[in-house]
């Protein structure tokens, strides 16, 4: 049977699978945000399991306000992203070293 | 027996989609396999009974962020192949950190855990459960301060969001109303008293 441990095995994968995104599209802004939803899944999935487990639905409503804060860093994140690329005519990670000392 | 070969299969097409995600080439393409992945998920969280929350993940993810990532990635017209090239270098060591992280939480979920007591699955929800009213009825009561500020936060996105993108473009014409409607007739017009000239 489908048990706690096979969901918290799939959240980890997920996890992991997304971390690697991060590295391998380190240079493409769209893709890691989109990788840091995908994260933000994995963490949901996690949550999800052990409120089921133990039949106590806090959990769900954290995963609720996750959802919540994920879908308004996502708008910020692409205006920001917008408004980059309207300064700048790119959005490669790498050329983003005006801060830099 | 069927929960667990549709958990698999659902399980199996949430990574593939996902590995799609991380490695396909075109920035589109990855966000349709987001969505095939959101979908899947959602999918796997109705069996595990958390109904309410698979269906916000459809609703709000795969209506709204997602099509925002879409409009988003449309817009930019990224220059594909420049963003890309770093991919193959550091391919080899993602894949081995993924993989010793991926060994490791596996192995501490399958070692590490409680002896094994949920080998035989979740213990069934009793009779007439609803996670819908169960979810509504701790949301609005013990979590309704959490709840305000969760709304409080999605106004200062919007709020965000738009001030962001909002730009004033120089030398663009505009109306302005109250000024045309507060116009007189002597202020555009100049009446001149003058003789007739004489014919020449």
């Amino acid at each position: 049977m489908i048990g706690l441990e096979h969901y918290l095995t799939l959240a980890a994968m997920l996890f992991v699978l997304s971390i690697a995104g991060i590295i391998v599209n380190r240079r493409n802004l769209i893709l890691l945000l989109m990788c840091v939803e995908l994260m933000l899944l994995a963490v949901n999935f996690n949550f999800i399991a052990f409120s089921r487990y133990l039949g106590d639905e806090t959990g769900q409503v954290f995963v609720f306000f996750i959802l919540t804060v994920a879908a308004a860093e996502a708008a910020i994140g692409l205006a920001i992203l917008v408004v980059l690329f309207r300064n700048r005519r790119s959005i490669a990670v790498q050329e983003l070293n005006t801060l830099k000392g | 027996m069927l929960h667990s070969i549709l958990f698999y299969m659902f399980a199996f097409i949430m990574l593939g989609a996902a590995a799609g995600v991380v490695f396909s080439r075109n920035p589109v393409h990855s966000v349709m396999f987001l969505v095939l992945t959101f979908f899947q998920s959602a999918i796997l969280w109705l069996m595990v009974e958390a109904e309410f929350l698979a269906i916000v993940l459809v609703l709000v993810y795969v209506g709204a962020v997602m099509v925002l990532f879409l409009f988003v990635v449309m817009m930019l017209e990224v220059n594909i192949e420049a963003a890309k090239r770093g991919l193959t270098r550091y391919a080899p060591f993602a894949i081995g950190v993924a993989l010793l992280m991926a060994v490791e939480l596996i192995q501490l979920i399958w070692l590490r855990g409680h002896g094994g007591s949920s080998a035989g699955g979740f213990a069934p929800t009793p009779e007439g459960y609803s996670n819908t009213k169960a979810l509504g009825s701790v949301l609005y009561t013990e979590h309704v301060y959490a709840f305000e500020i969760a709304a409080v936060i999605l106004l200062l996105a919007i709020v965000a969001a738009i001030t962001l993108t909002m730009r004033k473009r120089p030398g663009l014409k505009v109306q302005n109303i109250a000024a045309q409607v507060a116009v007189r007739a002597k202020d555009r017009v100049r009446i001149v008293k003058m003789d007739a000239e004489k014919k020449q």
